[in-house]
């Protein structure tokens, strides 16, 4: 019997719907995967065994009755309809916890679904649990989690990526075949480029982020982590579109391609004449000799399948790293006012109002998030407005002006790095907020402009993940998605792509250490 | 660029209503100005006349109609507070003195 995890969640629905499996079967796998390893790997906050068990029943009893229905009615379910599936701890689910991270929501039940948690319901989907990630989604690396970081499949001495680095590593572990997490500035493309599983970041405006806790309102975005192109691009299907509940949510239709990509012969002949740039800014100075040869064999490989690739410039990318860090910060600082401690969550402090903000949120808030909020309050503070949030703002329509003119020179994609790097170790930029900022470069520019970004895994330097980057125009997901199956056809053979996360059989081990302990000797410099 | 002192630290913490410990302060005030040295390659560009982007996909408004829709129950809401008191939220004096 094949192990049921190794399957992507496409496959899964086929034996769901041909009756091979249940959805209670895969449910328990999974679980007993992440339940087995989340000592070592720490990437799951919640594992909901008896929930996800009961939603596994009652999708199974659907499917039962479908194909008592007749073959029609198997074809109209969901393609998720009894797949497992992970959400980012900060989207609401009815009842459950929504920590974002942060010790300032513990406690919290979200009172309410996230409207992409009730279109997975819907769909059948089936909600293992909620996933590690860094503090209010501010972090590349995980580490800012007030419960603790996560670790690498690949590495259990590295991090996973941030900020939604739960959901990329229990999607590279295989306790999901797909998981949900969001991207401000790189949130979902960087941890999967350092996990080597596919991740995307749709256009803005593409998904609702009703439900979702917000960290930058005109650059957050949710979107899918799966392991293969077509997972991801089922997952966005069916949580995309138009929700009058999120005003910023697109009323642009959601194409039904997304479900019928074009099969492994037509992806890779359909790479022939496509107009691909390389944007020459994007290959850092420092950037790991490792990491760009993975990516300049990438884009030689499209090249050899017909594809015209030009280098091209966004001469503004310099620029994006400061821009992005005041106006995230900015908006970051006005989002989280509402942590008081008034209406939900601990209230610290005795006195007044005032000593219950202050106890409340400065024992509340972890240290990068203080940062953040300071950082935001000074750039909108009397004096500065115009010289911090108004200038970068000017800037941010010089970046995306960058973008505009290759698409009106009608290139059909960008393709770049992800990361200058692959996974680093726990500690290695925490001493330096600018260091860990800088894990982002190539990735926040694309959330300053409002455009799809993705990243699919493109082989291994010194044995851990490299990303590949491809970069789209507005509404442009499809594109993408045909231009990663065509990648993903003409590199099937590779040998890196035989090669699983290397440090799964460690984190079989009940007497690893957990990624705190190992975090914390590595502090202490106590381990190489 | 503008350098931030340790009264300015203070004073923007104030702000932000976050109660910090002196040594946060003081690893702030070092942190917040390498950071803001970051910002001075910003001052190279000229923006004069360049418009503000404050967001990306250039959307109407969108507006609905104007009628009374469900939202939550009152327990749901008050599920999670700190402290209640019947249908409502308690909280200490705001204006101070009885």
């Amino acid at each position: 019997m094949t192990d049921l995890t190794r399957l992507t969640a496409l496959q899964q629905a086929g034996l769901l719907r041909s009756g091979e499996v249940s959805s209670r079967e895969l449910a328990a796998t999974h679980l007993d995967a992440a339940q087995r390893q989340n000592h070592a790997l720490n990437a799951w906050l919640v594992i909901d065994r008896r929930g996800a068990l009961e939603q596994a029943d009652a999708a199974d009893a659907r499917i039962a009755a479908a194909r008592a229905e007749g073959p029609a009615a198997l074809d109209a379910l969901h393609p998720l309809a009894g797949v497992p599936i992970a959400l980012k701890d900060l989207v609401s689910v009815r009842g459950g916890q929504a920590t974002a991270g942060s010790k300032i929501l513990e406690g919290y039940r979200a009172p309410y679904d996230a409207h992409i948690t009730g279109r997975l319901k819907d769909a059948g989907a089936v909600i293992l649990g909620k996933t590690n990630m860094d503090e209010f989604a501010m972090g590349s690396s995980t580490e800012h989690s007030a419960y603790g970081p996560t670790a690498n499949p690949w590495a259990l001495d590295r991090v996973p990526g941030g900020s939604s680095g739960g959901s990329a590593a229990s999607v590279a572990a295989y306790h999901v075949p797909v998981s949900i997490g969001t991207d401000t500035g790189g949130s979902i493309r960087q941890p999967a480029a350092l996990c080597g599983i596919v991740g995307l970041k749709p256009t803005y405006g593409r998904v609702s982020r009703y439900g979702i806790i917000a960290f930058a309102s005109s650059l957050d975005q949710v979107g899918p982590f799966a392991r293969d192109t077509r997972d991801a691009a089922a997952l966005l299907h069916a949580v995309a579109g138009r929700d009058e509940r999120d005003s910023t949510s697109a009323p642009i239709p959601v194409p039904d391609a997304w479900r019928a990509l074009p099969a492994p012969d037509q992806a890779a002949a359909s790479l022939k004449g496509r107009r691909l740039g390389l944007p020459r800014e994007y290959f850092l100075d420092g950037m790991e000799p490792g990491v760009e040869a993975r990516v300049r064999e990438a884009v030689r490989a499209l090249e050899d399948a017909g594809a015209i690739v030009e280098e091209v410039s966004l001469p503004h990318t310099e620029y994006g790293l400061a821009t992005y860090y005041i106006v995230a910060p900015a908006e970051a600082s006005a989002n989280l006012a509402r942590y008081d401690g008034v209406r939900f969550g601990p209230r610290l402090g005795d006195g007044d109002v005032l000593a219950n903000y202050l106890a409340t949120r400065g024992q509340g808030f972890g240290p990068e998030v203080k940062r953040r909020i300071m950082l935001g309050t000074y750039a909108l503070s009397a004096g500065y407005y115009d010289a911090f949030y108004l200038k970068a703002q000017k800037v941010r329509t010089l970046i995306k002006a960058d973008f505009d003119a290759l698409w009106a020179q009608g290139f059909d994609a960008l393709v770049a790095p992800t990361t200058s790097g692959v996974a680093f170790r726990f500690g290695e930029k925490m001493a330096d907020p600018v260091a860990m900022y800088l894990s982002d470069a190539c990735t926040l520019p694309v959330n300053m402009a409002g455009l799809p970004g993705m990243s699919i895994p493109c082989g291994l330097s010194d044995g851990l993940p490299v990303g590949l980057q491809l970069i789209g125009a507005p509404w442009a997901e499809t594109g993408l998605f045909e231009l990663a199956c065509g990648y993903e056809a003409i590199t099937a053979d590779a040998p890196w792509r035989a090669i699983e996360p290397t440090a799964l059989a460690q984190a079989d081990d009940p007497a690893m250490p957990t990624p705190r302990q190992r975090a914390a000797a590595l502090a202490a410099g106590l381990v190489g | 660029m503008a350098t931030l002192s340790r009264s300015d630290v203070e004073h923007v913490a104030h702000l932000a209503r976050l109660g910090l410990t002196a040594a946060e302060l003081d690893r702030l005030e070092g942190q917040l100005n390498h950071i803001l040295d970051q910002y001075a390659i910003l001052a190279r560009l000229d923006t004069e006349h360049i418009p503000p982007t404050a967001q990306t996909i250039e959307l109407e408004s969108i507006l609905r109609e104007d009628v009374v829709t469900p939202s939550l129950p009152v327990e749901a809401v008050l599920a999670n507070a700190p402290a209640r008191e019947g249908d409502f939220i308690v909280v200490p004096p705001v204006l101070g003195g009885e």
